[in-house]
């Protein structure tokens, strides 16, 4: 219908037309590639975490003397017990995502080339409980399994079970049930696996890396309160962990004068871990606003522009009997052809950037739904920044035809 | 004429006020973004020691088992176990060479009487290295200096602290002679350093420590850390060994740094490290030969020290400046068409069209001027959101006067860039058709 006369105007504007296309394209592939990167990040922040976030508080002490240990854990996990509004206390050496890495090497059978790397936590009697671990198959520990678990010489655990997670037990043994199978470590140590729980986050992500295969890959060992675990686990009801914290930190500070004592809930941990991912998400967000408005700024300046220099021919259309409606459906069409090749033009660059980022940096490959969906994105703006102008277009009196100019 | 132009300029823009503040906005912010994201990026990937530049190396030696890969494509493992870092700097093969490591050290104030009680003991980022550590970084001091080979010999519990510990311990007096406390041990103190922290840091680099901020509160001589039973950030096991004794256990944790100034000494290194690891093969201790001497500036690159993600945000950014220009010469041209009249009329009267052109492009670059202007304030903006940022390099984010210039140019470059085809457009109008429609 209208398009052959839109695409013989716009070959006479080509250099206008062109800076429409052209900051149409750059913008879709600057939104695509933005967006992207905001969903991955909203991934991490939503990692889930199969323990009981908001009921868990932890208190480190630090720069303890090793040869006290024997006497001042119980004593001092006596004294947290003690507090008012405490459900469970134990200790662990790491916590998930505070950059405290053990890592030892596991193999499904003896004697592997390539240990998978594993974050081990070591817990002590009701540990499991304290951090509301989520047991989805097999069992937890026993008593005697907690009392008789040592820490060896090169931090592993000596001992003949252990549980794992989910994500763990199908990266070990993808084809088998993973429940009473052995793992073996690289000095020659075996444990059975005697129980699955929910996955819970290693210590550390590898931020950078984007990938996050490993993130689940952890081993709990059952341990008898020795020197070496300085993490008290404080397990309470989420209103109670101020006050508890406060009080724990006091009481341990007061029995143990020579050591750095700090307390947090886990929820701080979290947020502390992921701050920067959060901002990362604002910044990026702020940057597509922002440059979408410019983008639809750009448009209602070229759109009106072009529209005044028109005024003349959209005078005599009206004066042949062209309603409102056919003018402004000329412009909305004319950007919308407009928007369409800058598009095309636009997913193409947004592939190629994603292309270059792939190879370069560590981003993964933009699933194909980004392309369209910025398309339709750009669709959108483009029609709403036109409208201004179109509707001024549309009320153009006939009788500007008339008149000389 | 120039004068009479931006005389010009000034009226045409300020009569079209909106579309100006627009044009404006729009390069400040694109400006603003770029400027904010390339102080980040320089700040991120400077050279730590330029006095050294070139000179500082960080060898790598191979003592996994035969049956086990340090790293893939067959690498040797980043950092070293005890016996070969020892060998390597008691041979003297190079100008100077340290081994290093990092600790958190606790450290208990000493006050006096009732202070002391209510003083708790906290920790510090610790280095424990051997003497050459000062002289080959170029470690400034305030009082003092560092450590002598002999004291590494003898385990002597001295101590070297920053100028911010003495500051906080010793109310900044020269505390050369006294003792500090750490790790429930007491040292004396040899030197004093003043305010060093490189950028990136550098030596941290596999020990487990962080890559930016602020520098190290305690260095003590490795040996007499590990006689009183410091024990190191990172620890990677090879074997079954007994990590409470570190000097025999089969665990990588020191880094080595060798300072080498011509091409011929890395030559001569090189050899040297290729021969240790023969000979070491020879002794049974190792099982591969392969061997790593890399410059810092490659070291640090092979260690992607800068987070990708500030090299996205980098790219982000000039992205968004592209759109931003385009934007810029799409509303410039807008401007020019719609006074192709008053071009007409200049053009009649005798102006050619080269004066048209610089006309136009005066008001271009002031509109880059002025946006740059904006883009300053934008760049000071985004960088004070970054040192409100939880990073590492927070608070190393300031604009310096050589980016500022930079600000400066770039922005009249992208004004004068951005006007270039409308100022282009104005300058091919021909007269006569537009003195008729007039």
């Amino acid at each position: 219908m209208e398009i052959i006369p839109i695409l013989s105007s716009l070959r006479k504007h080509r250099i206008p037309s062109l800076l429409i296309v052209l900051e149409i394209a750059l913008a879709c592939a600057v939104l695509c590639n933005a967006m992207f990167m905001i969903s991955q990040r909203i991934d991490d922040l939503r990692l889930s975490n199969g323990m009981d976030e908001s009921g868990v508080s932890v208190i480190t002490v630090e720069g303890t003397a090793p040869d006290q240990a024997a006497n001042a854990i119980p004593r001092d996990l006596a004294a947290l017990r003690a507090i008012p509004g405490v459900q469970a206390v134990a200790l662990t050496n790491s916590l998930p995502l505070t950059d405290n890495a053990w890592e030892n090497g596991f193999s499904p059978r003896p004697g592997e080339q390539h240990p998978v790397n594993t974050s081990a936590y070591f817990l002590t009697q009701s540990g499991d409980r304290t951090l509301g671990l989520k047991l989805l198959r097999g069992r937890l520990f026993s008593d005697d399994e907690y009392a008789n678990g040592k820490l060896s010489s090169n931090f592993t655990a000596v001992g003949h079970v252990v549980v794992i997670t989910q994500s763990y037990a199908a990266r070990m043994w993808p084809a088998l049930d993973a429940l009473g199978q052995t793992l073996y470590s690289a000095s020659g140590d075996s444990y059975q696996v005697v129980g699955i729980v929910a996955d819970v986050i290693a210590p550390s992500l590898n931020i950078n890396t984007g990938n996050r295969n490993g993130a689940y890959w952890c081993a709990f060992f059952p341990m008898a309160p020795v020197d070496g675990l300085n993490n008290f686990v404080v397990r309470s009801a989420p209103g109670d962990r101020d006050r508890i914290i406060r009080e724990a930190t006091q009481a341990l500070a007061t029995m143990e004068p020579a050591a750095v004592v700090k307390g947090r809930t886990f929820t701080a941990i979290r947020d502390a871990y992921f701050a920067g991912i959060s901002n990362m998400i604002w910044m990026l967000s702020l940057v597509c606003a922002v440059m979408l408005v410019v983008t639809a700024f750009g448009i209602v300046g070229l759109s009106s522009f072009w529209v005044r220099q028109r005024r003349r021919q959209i005078g005599v259309r009206r004066a042949l009997g062209a309603c409102r409606m056919q003018i402004l459906g000329y412009f909305q069409t004319e950007n919308f052809l407009l928007t369409t090749i800058g598009v095309l033009v636009g997913m193409g660059l947004a592939y190629a950037a994603n292309n270059y980022l792939f190879e370069h940096y560590e981003m993964s490959r933009m699933p194909w739904f980004y392309l369209p969906a910025s398309a339709v994105a750009m669709w959108v703006l483009g029609q709403l920044s036109v409208l201004g102008p179109a509707i001024s277009a549309s009320s153009v009196a006939p009788i500007v035809a008339m008149r000389s100019n | 004429m120039i004068g009479y132009y931006i005389n010009l300029a000034g009226r045409s823009l300020r009569s079209h006020k909106v579309l100006t503040a627009l044009m404006v906005m729009t390069l400040g912010l694109g400006i603003g973004a770029c400027i904010t994201t390339l102080t980040v990026l320089k700040l991120l990937s400077g050279d730590p020691l330029p006095e050294k530049n070139g000179q500082l190396f960080y060898p790598q030696v191979d003592p996994f088992p035969a049956d086990r890969l340090a790293a893939a494509h067959n690498k040797p493992p980043p950092i070293m176990t005890y016996t070969d870092a020892m060998n390597l700097v008691s041979a003297r093969k190079a100008r100077h060479q340290a081994a290093v490591a990092l600790v958190s050290a606790k450290v208990m104030p000493q006050g006096t009487g009732a202070q002391a009680l209510t003083q708790r003991p906290f920790f510090s980022d610790g280095v424990i290295a051997t003497a050459d550590f000062f002289s080959m970084f170029d470690v400034p001091f305030k009082y003092g200096s560092g450590w002598s080979a002999a004291d590494d010999q003898n385990r002597a519990p001295v101590a070297v602290i920053a100028d911010t510990l003495n500051n906080r311990l010793f109310g900044g007096g020269d505390s050369i002679g006294r003792t500090i406390r750490i790790n429930d041990r007491d040292f004396r103190i040899v030197g004093v350093t003043k305010a060093w922290a490189p950028q990136p840091r550098f030596y941290a680099q596999e020990l487990g420590g962080r890559s930016y901020g602020d520098g190290d509160g305690v260095f003590v001589p490795l040996g007499s850390a590990l006689a009183a039973g410091m024990s190191p950030q990172q620890v990677n096991c090879f074997a079954d060994s007994d990590v409470s004794k570190l000097e025999t256990a089969s665990c990588t944790w020191l880094g080595v740094w060798v300072e080498l100034g011509t091409p011929d000494e890395v030559t001569a290194y090189r050899d040297f490290l290729g021969n240790y690891a023969q000979q070491q093969i020879s002794l049974g201790r190792f099982h591969r030969s392969t061997i790593a001497l890399t410059e810092l500036g490659q070291w640090l690159r092979d260690k992607h020290v800068v987070p990708d993600d500030v090299r996205l945000q980098t790219w982000l950014a000039f992205g968004f400046l592209l759109v931003c220009v385009v934007n810029a010469v799409g509303l410039l041209l807008a401007k020019c068409l719609r006074r192709s009249n008053e071009i007409g009329v200049r053009r009649a009267l005798g102006a050619t069209w080269r004066e048209i052109f610089t006309q136009f492009m005066v008001e271009a670059g002031m509109v880059g001027l002025v946006g740059g202007l904006m883009g300053l304030v934008f760049t000071e903006l985004g960088l004070w959101c970054i040192r409100n940022q939880p990073a590492q390099y927070a608070g190393l984010a300031h604009l310096d006067l050589e980016m500022f210039l930079v600000t400066f140019f770039f922005s009249a470059a992208v004004g004068l860039i951005a006007g270039v085809l409308p100022a282009w457009r104005a300058c091919v109008v021909s007269p006569a058709p537009q003195l008729k429609a007039a």
